[in-house]
């Protein structure tokens, strides 16, 4: 490793390794580098054998589970959401190639201690018991007004600005109910707690309009998710470094990153140094780099089969609702199965989630829990959410933020594009790349 | 120049379209893109560098008239080097070629460890072929036939030396995968990968609605 290189990378997660293929794209000389053996860092699906390496040291994972090579356990529970930026990602960089996607079969709230599925067609919402039929026709009005509103065109606008009107107030422009609020907020727009309503209503409008969009591509519930598990989105971005001559090196420990003048020279590794003049990294490279903004407490959980009250879909998103536990946060649970190739035939996988608002997590998740049904293993992890204190301009060393407790990539998206234009000064325009039969053809037609 | 056999600028003919998912593994420098090259596009390049660029190519053999089989070549693309093959290489690979260069002794050893990793990583009915590349440069031999064809035998591998240099046993290697491959257990010979996920969804495909625009 003792060359030069236009730029090392350090950590294989999904930021990162979406990064690292962009720029090896444009002809940037890559160094990428893992202290793991694996790739996907943080971003990671493990194994049974690595999963309990990870979380119970020297145990070994009971016989019943089966094997080992049927179990792709995410780390971090998130889906990708089926209109969103990362499926513009994966399509114009031709990763779609390598990986192969199916759907998250149903979306639910949880709502006065029952579940319910979030309708994903008008045969739904009708039918659906999450509204009254009077407060259905409020909401469709409501719906149609976020659907033709269009910031530059006043004639939408009927009277109200959405950049500058505050979320809450549109609600009660409709005569919106609490629970139908509570329904918006957080099981279309996502939003994980309720500062929003305070906010300019654009933001939860474009986030609405995002998650209707994504329904009406596929149906049945606006995500996607990758067979394998979302450890194969690293993989599939580094493969794509890799093409295009990026250096892949794992289970490569990092030792110093070297500075000269205020500026990065290089990273070292024992007695070897790569020279380069940037660094990426995720926080866990650079901990003197970062803050913490918050906790997330994720427990991962083995089951034996469907969640209770999810008409046995072999994957969905729960939410319990901030308001429906008396929280500030949402609670998340991410559930998929053997039809995703991540676990042995007759399991189940869930995530439980939220943002830590206590000093005892672990009874914080206890709503969630307790709708999984019987729980053969459960992992717990208390992960930093750490963002970085400086842009990197300064001294080159651009650090990405950790995963957030939010259920899709659209954050890291944002910040991949954010990180790209801090490295390269320039904003990033996604170019479709050749598809394979382009490429073959090309390639026949050179002498 | 180009062979008969091949039909991949063509139409398929009517019959069944096998396709499957053929890695290569090896040391480096052994001539695995040489070998891929060779087969797809008939070409070599003495001066070739390292793998860069198109590293995903598909080739058709026609069998017979009524069965044909598309390969859906992987490249490593150089991340066989550090040990940093990702599990994504391997999964779903229906058949590999593993490579190694008669002129370099320690290639062989190399291979049987990629044989070993494919057997513990690789579906277990993966059909592997064992290669012998550089075969040209007999003068510089140092691993004789008989010693690879041992280990292939034993190890229950398709063998071949072959030289993408010369095209000696490229087509042949390839073709005999074809014909090893388990076509008759295959009662549903589907397309896969390129545009084409047919156990998920096409994120190419814009709506759900296919053709409502007609």
């Amino acid at each position: 490793m003792d060359e030069q290189y236009d730029v090392v990378v350090m950590g294989t997660g999904l930021t990162e390794c979406i990064l690292s293929g962009l720029l090896s794209i444009e002809g940037k000389k890559v160094l990428h580098m893992d202290r793991n053996d694996y790739y996907g860092g943080e971003s990671a699906s493990l194994n049974l054998s690595q999963l309990y390496k990870k979380f119970r040291n020297s145990e070994t994972p009971a016989e019943s589970l089966g094997k080992d090579r049927d179990y792709n356990i995410d780390l971090i529970p998130k889906f990708m959401m089926a209109n969103g930026e990362l499926v513009k990602i994966l399509t114009h960089t031709d990763v779609t190639r390598y990986l192969e996607f199916k759907q998250i079969a149903g979306s639910y709230v949880y709502r006065d201690g029952k579940i319910a599925k979030v309708p994903a067609t008008e045969m739904e919402a009708v039918r659906s018991p999450l509204m009254g039929i009077f407060e259905k026709r409020r909401a469709k009005k409501f719906f149609e007004y976020v659907q033709t509103y269009k910031q530059d065109d006043p004639s939408t606008h009927q009277g109200m600005d959405m950049a500058i009107t505050p979320m809450e107030a549109v609600y009660k422009h409709f005569g919106l109910e609490p629970g139908t609020i509570d329904f918006i907020g957080h099981a279309l727009a996502l939003h994980l707690e309720d500062s929003y309503l305070s906010r300019p209503a654009l933001e939860t409008f474009e986030r609405i309009t995002l998650y209707m969009s994504s329904m009406a591509r596929w149906g049945k519930s606006p995500y996607l998710y990758p067979l394998y598990g979302l450890g194969e989105l690293p993989q599939g971005f580094a493969r794509l470094s890799a093409i295009y001559g990026g250096t892949y090196m794992l289970d490569k420990s990092v030792d110093e990153i070297v500075y000269e003048n205020g500026k990065v020279v290089g990273v070292r590794s024992g007695n070897e140094t790569a020279k380069c003049s940037q660094v990426i990294c995720d926080p866990s490279y650079a901990p003197d780099k970062v803050r913490v903004v918050a906790k997330v407490i994720r427990a991962i959980c083995l089951l034996r089969g469907p969640i209770p009250n999810t008409d046995n879909v072999d994957s969905f998103q729960l939410i319990i609702p901030q308001n429906q536990v008396n929280r500030q946060n949402d609670i998340y649970i991410a559930g998929v199965s053997a039809s995703h190739n991540v676990c042995e035939k007759n399991h189940y996988l869930a995530i439980v989630s939220t943002v830590v608002e206590t000093d005892n997590p672990q009874e914080e998740i206890q709503p969630g829990l307790a709708l999984l049904g019987p729980i053969v293993e459960k992992f717990v992890q208390i992960a930093n959410i750490s963002e970085p204190i400086h842009d990197g301009t300064k001294d080159q060393v651009f650090v990405s933020r950790s995963y957030d407790a939010t259920s899709h990539f659209e954050t890291v998206c944002d910040d991949v594009k954010d990180l790209y234009k801090r490295i390269t000064g320039k904003d990033l325009v996604l170019k479709q790349r050749q598809t394979q039969e382009e490429e073959q053809r090309e390639m026949a037609s050179q002498p | 120049m180009s062979n008969s056999r091949q039909t991949s600028t063509q139409e398929p003919p009517s019959g069944k379209l096998f396709q499957f998912k053929l890695v290569l593994l090896g040391e480096s420098a052994v001539g695995k893109s040489s070998l891929v090259l060779r087969f797809v596009k008939d070409q070599f390049d003495d001066y070739r560098e390292s793998t860069i660029g198109a590293a995903f190519l598909t080739q058709t053999i026609c069998l017979d008239d009524a069965t044909t089989v598309k390969f859906e070549i992987w490249d490593t693309a150089g991340q066989e080097r550090y040990k940093s093959l990702a599990p994504m290489y391997y999964r779903n690979a229906n058949c590999a070629v593993v490579v190694y260069d008669i002129t370099q002794s320690s290639s062989l050893d190399k291979a049987k460890s990629w044989v070993k990793e494919l057997q513990r990583q690789a579906d277990p009915n993966i059909v592997i072929a064992l290669a012998g590349n550089k075969s040209d440069l007999s003068a510089r031999r140092v691993i004789e036939t008989e010693e690879a064809q041992a280990y292939a035998d034993e190890a229950g591998l398709l063998f071949f030396e072959t030289s993408a240099k010369t095209a000696t046993n490229v087509n042949e290697l390839f073709t005999s995968i074809a014909k090893k491959m388990p076509l008759d257990m295959l009662a549903n010979p589907r397309p896969r990968g390129a545009g084409l996920n047919p156990r998920g969804v096409d994120l190419n495909r814009d709506n759900r609605e296919s053709g409502c625009a007609c």
